[in-house]
Order: C-alpha cells, then structure tokens, then sequence
C-alpha cells in the first residue's frame, strides 16, 4: 500500500452509513481501491457487504458518508448516476442476465442504448468479450438454454463490454453447482492477471488468498481487518479474523476448483 | 332456425361488424390506457399512482352498465353530447383499460426487481430500463392472463344494447322482435360469440407460441 499513496484510488469509500429500519447495516466502513488492485470482501452473511456494493454502485442510497470515483464524490445530490453506474460493473449473485435477448444481445444492449454505439461495432465489441469469457460458440442461446457457470460469464461480458473502471462482484459463485464455480473463477482469476479493478464479495477462500492483493474482513457493519491475503490468513491482527477465516476455510476453501494452480 | 339466418343473416352480419368494432377499438385503446395505467401505479410519482389507483378502482368497482348510462345520459348535462356509439366505445376502452391495467402490473411485477436493477447496473435510465428490458417481457408474460380481456370485453360489449347500439346484441332482439321467435334469434347470437370468442382464443394463442422465450418455456401440456 505505500507505493500507492500518491496515486488517486479509483474508488474511495469515506465512513459510510447505511441502516434499514432500526437495523444499522454498515457503521462507518472507510476503504480505498487503487488501479488494478483486486480486493477480496469477507465476512459472516448479513454484515452489510452486499449493502455496501450496492452503496458503491448507487443501487443503494446511503444514509451518510461519502463516495468518490476517481476523485470525483458521486454521492452529492444532481449526479447524474446512469453516468456513473456505466463506469461500475456489477455481477450479481443470481445472474440477472435479460431473459429474453440472447447471449449476444445481453452484452450488446448497454452498447447500442446506453452508450449509442453502431450495431455493427456493438456485435464486434461484445463478441470480444464473449470469447474473452470462452463463450464465443453460444452467441445466439438464450439464458435459458445455458448452465448457471454459463450464464454468470455471460453476466461478467456484459459488465466487461461497458469498459469500467471497476466491476463489483457480489458473491459471484453463490449459486452455483459447485461443478461449476470453477470456470467463472478463471475468468475472474484472468481478468485481475490483466489488470481489472475489481472488488469481490465472495466466500471462495482459494480465490480470495491467490487472487486478492487485499482481503477486507467486514462484521456488523464495521471493518474489523484488512491486509494481504498471507497476512490475514497467517498473521492477523485480531482473533476474530483467525477465528472467521479458519472457520470458512473449513466450509469452502477445500474444494479442488478453487485450489491455487501449481 | 336455418330459416332465420338465411333471411336475416345480413342483419346479423352488420351487427357483428359493429360488434368487433366494439371489441377491438375498447382493447386497443383500453390497452393503451392500461399500460399507461400500470406503469403510473407502479413507477410514477406519488400523485400519478393514486391518480392510476383512482382510475382502476373506479372502473372496475362500478357495473359497466353504470358506466354507460353515467356517460350516455350524463353527458349532456356538462354540454358534451356523445353519439351511442362513441358512448359505447369511451366507455369499453375506459372500463377495459381500467382491467387491463391490472394484468400488465401483474406481469410487470413477474419480471421482478432484479432485471430493473441489473439494466440500471449498466447504466439504463429507469426509462430504459422499462423501454428494453422490463417490458419486452412483461408482454410476453401477460399474454396468458391477458387473454381473458378480448374474450370477457367482446362479451360484455352486449351490454350496448341498451343504448340502442346496433351491434349483434341489439340486431338479435330486432329479429326476435320480427319473426315473434326470441329462441332461434337468441340461439344464433350465442352461436355468433361462441365461433368469434374461439377464433380469438386460437389467435392468441398462436401469438403466445410465437413470442416464446427459447429455454423459458412455461410447460404447457403435461409429459
């Protein structure tokens, strides 16, 4: 992190508040992702990291705290957020892929309507990013037809086709078979290796200690610790953070898919 | 019976013209106000959703026979004098709008939030998001439910007889009237509706297979 403290992180997080009802889901998280960086987001389910993805992307309003991309704070009233939402990509847990466009046209569609691109170069463009996902021989199937593992590559192609600054993943692998969980963490192994910012709320403990360059552990709302994959996992700071990690390394970590490559 | 429609067939012919015009001038323009109707109710500003609420309750809470005379009769006295005809077409649209409305909110909220979020996520305006992706298959969803509203509206269009409309309704009663024979008149008429409410059906849905979705067909006959 020293290297990067004279760089602009491309999203900045500034004690952020959000709470439903009486229930305060985050209490002040604080963080910064810098160009290129991949941060791993863990923590027991409910903590408010979906929430704070949300937050990110402004799916989900804030109470207070501040939002910034690339230095600009897009959490001031009268910005203008189909602007800034085409700047952050975002995987869903269940896909949410357009049911009635082919694959083909899920990825085009943000091209021609939102960013007015010429079909022509549309389809060019989100071809390239099919096959950059290894979906080049399904263009023209329906989500429908495909398999979970499937459907969320083509979920991450159309987030890819927009060209962000940075894609959010919110539990990417959830609902997978865990057959499948495999060939979507490859794709998003690939893309940190090129170079994506990406922010990753997963329960993938292999993914999260190969691929991350940071690990935040987030409970109750709060960032209980954040530090290098080695660190958190070998030497944290807090117990809770040892006691957390063992815990779900125990229920996810094992599976062969998610194992570092020799 | 055969006798009757040979000698009055040309009576039964207009009046099924007037019929139809009926029906599809009350689904097209009913469609129109219940998609405007459903999208108020569901995304609009707090006054436009009670204003669609307003609309929708009123219309379906009301005898449609009500809602005629209230605009045939009562028109008139706020200077606007309506024909029967136009009398009958307002108050079709109007009431099967007001129907209508509520199967395209249903299949709108079929959809879900999830796809209005994921369309927002790539950086769809709210309008977008609806133009693109909520509706395209809002439409094909309510296609089912949707059916009932030709079939229910033709039917209930009958009801303009009693303005002295003369569609197939009011024709039957002429020959009825005529020949001193309600029952063969009456058989005739309900053959009419029968063989038109089919042919509607068959159309429709003709237009549900052509409009499904590859990978999300809804079974619909059992293996």
């Amino acid at each position: 992190m020293n290297e990067r403290t004279n760089q602009q992180p491309i999203i900045e997080v500034i004690d952020l508040h959000k709470r439903y009802g009486d229930r305060e889901v985050l209490k002040g998280i604080s963080l910064r992702v810098y160009e290129g960086e991949t941060v791993v987001i863990i923590g027991p389910s409910g903590t408010g990291k979906s929430t704070l993805l949300r937050c990110i992307n402004l799916l989900t309003k804030p109470d207070r705290g501040v939002i910034k991309l690339d230095g600009v704070e897009i959490t001031t009233p009268g910005t203008d957020e189909d602007k800034v939402r085409q700047h952050i990509g975002m995987v869903f847990q269940d896909f949410l892929l357009f049911n009635h466009l082919t694959v083909l046209n899920n990825v085009m569609i943000g091209l021609t309507k939102v960013l007015r691109m010429d079909p022509k170069e549309a389809e060019a463009r989100a071809i390239k990013e099919l096959e950059r996902v290894g979906l080049g021989d399904h263009i023209h199937q329906y989500p429908g037809q495909l398999s979970g593992g499937q459907k969320q590559r083509v979920a991450i192609a159309r987030s890819l086709a927009m060209d962000p600054r940075v894609i959010l993943f919110d539990e990417p692998t959830s609902a997978l078979d865990p057959e499948l969980i495999g060939e979507v963490l490859e794709v998003m192994r690939m893309l940190a290796q090129e170079g994506m910012t990406m922010i990753v709320v997963t329960h993938e403990m292999g993914f999260a200690r190969e691929v991350a360059d940071r690990i935040i552990f987030i409970e109750k709302g709060v960032i209980v610790e954040e530090g290098p994959p080695d660190e958190m996992f070998y030497r944290p700071k807090v117990e809770r953070t040892r006691e957390f990690l063992w815990k779900i390394t125990e229920l996810y970590g094992h599976r062969k898919e998610s194992e570092p490559h020799p | 019976m055969i006798e009757i429609l040979l000698r009055y067939w040309p009576e039964f012919l207009s009046g099924l013209k007037i019929t139809l015009q009926l029906t599809l001038v009350g689904l097209g323009v009913g469609s129109v106000l219940g998609m405007l109707a459903a999208l108020g109710r569901l995304y609009g500003s707090r006054w436009i959703r009670w204003l669609a609420i307003g609309y929708i309750e009123l219309f379906r809470g009301t005898p449609l026979l009500v809602q005629l005379f209230a605009i045939y009769f009562g028109l008139p006295d706020f200077g606007v004098t309506v024909s029967r005809m136009q009398a009958a077409l307002i108050v079709l649209a109007i009431n099967s709008g007001a129907y209508q409305a509520e199967y395209f909110r249903g299949a709108i909220q079929a959809i879900g939030s999830g796809q209005m979020m994921a369309a927002r996520s790539i950086g769809m305006s709210r309008w977008q998001a609806i133009r693109h992706i909520i509706l395209p298959q809002a439409l094909r969803v309510v296609i089912p439910a949707w059916s009932n509203e030709p079939v229910s509206l033709l039917k209930a269009s009958a009801v303009v007889f009693l303005i002295a409309v003369p569609d197939v309704m009011t024709q039957a009663k002429i020959v009825a009237a005529r020949t001193y024979q309600p029952l063969p008149s009456y058989f005739i008429v309900a053959f009419i509706y029968l063989i038109v409410v089919y042919a509607l059906s068959t159309l429709l849905n003709r237009i549900e297979r052509r409009y499904r979705i590859p990978g999300l067909e809804v079974e619909s006959h059992r293996t």
